[in-house]
């Protein structure tokens, strides 16, 4: 039903021709997320907060309901904004205890861009897994903190243990022209994707 | 501890309401009637707000971000200014395994031409 939808302009009824994107920006702890979104986003990143639900909470299991009524989860995201699209990148929350966050992310997004930092390789493989999983088209960004790379791609590529057609890149997250190149590899790799599963 | 106090307040603006009848994703986009900006003078400084941040469209998780509240309560607002038909919502709704391939060319042009 929502094909339908998606594949037809407005009816009127809405008067809004604009049609939203988004590309979830993941990865490990510092490993450049933010940097990532400020260097291409067309405002100043904004953040969201949205609360947990108790039943999320329920993995930590602390008995106390208004500690799980009090518990958030930031969201930061840009905006880069097209003739007749707006782009939205959000990063992913940091913890892997906020997964329920993450499904809302991934659903009808074109891809994701994991970002790495080489010198903490297995940061990254919780989003891996997860992207992996729930079948969402990645590029991985290795971040060349202070203009180098402690593993280069082909080690990385060893490493990590991910499909072949799968793209590494290795970038400067507060480079503008490194950034853009990564969005428009995992364009390149969801197209390439959806015309494979295509009969 | 101001943290509970502003959440009984978020939780007063909706007037008690928690679920919404729209499904609002955090990027669905949301623009001002010609309604909405007709009575955006009377409404509440809430709803105002929210009328005058889209009057261009703009996603739920900006409304969000911008007015300092809950995804949750940003959403249970936008949906009822949606209902009231002070706010229209895109009708543009992306598979949930991602874009047509066509717009996936024309993103990737857009990208390219950027």
């Amino acid at each position: 039903m929502t094909s339908r939808l998606s594949e037809r302009p407005s009816s009127g009824d809405s008067g809004i021709t604009t049609r939203s994107l988004k590309i979830v920006i993941a990865g490990g702890f510092a490993a450049g997320k933010t940097t990532f979104v400020e260097s291409i986003s067309e405002i100043t990143p904004l953040t969201t907060e949205a609360p947990m639900t108790s039943l999320s909470l329920g993995v930590d299991d602390t008995g106390d309901v208004r500690t799980k009524t009090h518990t958030t989860v930031a969201l930061d995201f840009g905006r880069i904004t097209f003739n007749t699209s707006m782009l939205y990148l959000f990063g992913t929350p940091g913890q892997d205890r906020f997964w329920f966050m993450w499904d809302e992310l991934v659903r009808g997004a074109v891809g994701a861009v994991v970002m790495v930092d080489t010198r903490r390789l297995a940061d990254c493989f919780p989003a891996l897994d997860f992207f992996d999983t729930h079948k969402v088209p990645y590029v991985i960004a290795l971040n060349r903190f202070n203009g180098s790379l402690v593993h280069s791609t082909e080690a990385v590529r060893e490493a990590v243990d991910i499909d072949p057609d799968t793209p590494i890149v290795a970038i400067d997250a507060r480079n503008r022209a490194d950034v853009k190149a990564s969005l428009v590899a995992v364009v390149r790799h969801a197209i390439a994707r959806r015309k494979a599963n295509s009969p | 501890m101001d943290r509970p106090a502003r959440f009984v307040r978020q939780f007063a603006l909706t007037r008690g309401r928690v679920t919404s009848a729209n499904d609002l994703a955090l990027d669905t986009l949301v623009q001002a009637t010609d309604l909405g900006r007709r009575d955006a003078a009377r409404m509440a400084p809430q709803q105002r707000s929210i009328i005058e941040l889209a009057r261009t469209p703009l996603s739920v998780a900006e409304v969000s971000a911008h007015m300092g509240l809950h995804l949750g309560i940003a959403r249970v607002l936008v949906s009822d200014l949606a209902v009231s038909e002070h706010l229209a919502v895109s009708t543009y709704v992306n598979d949930a395994d991602g874009p047509d391939l066509s717009t996936l060319e024309r993103l990737l042009d857009d990208l390219q031409a950027f």
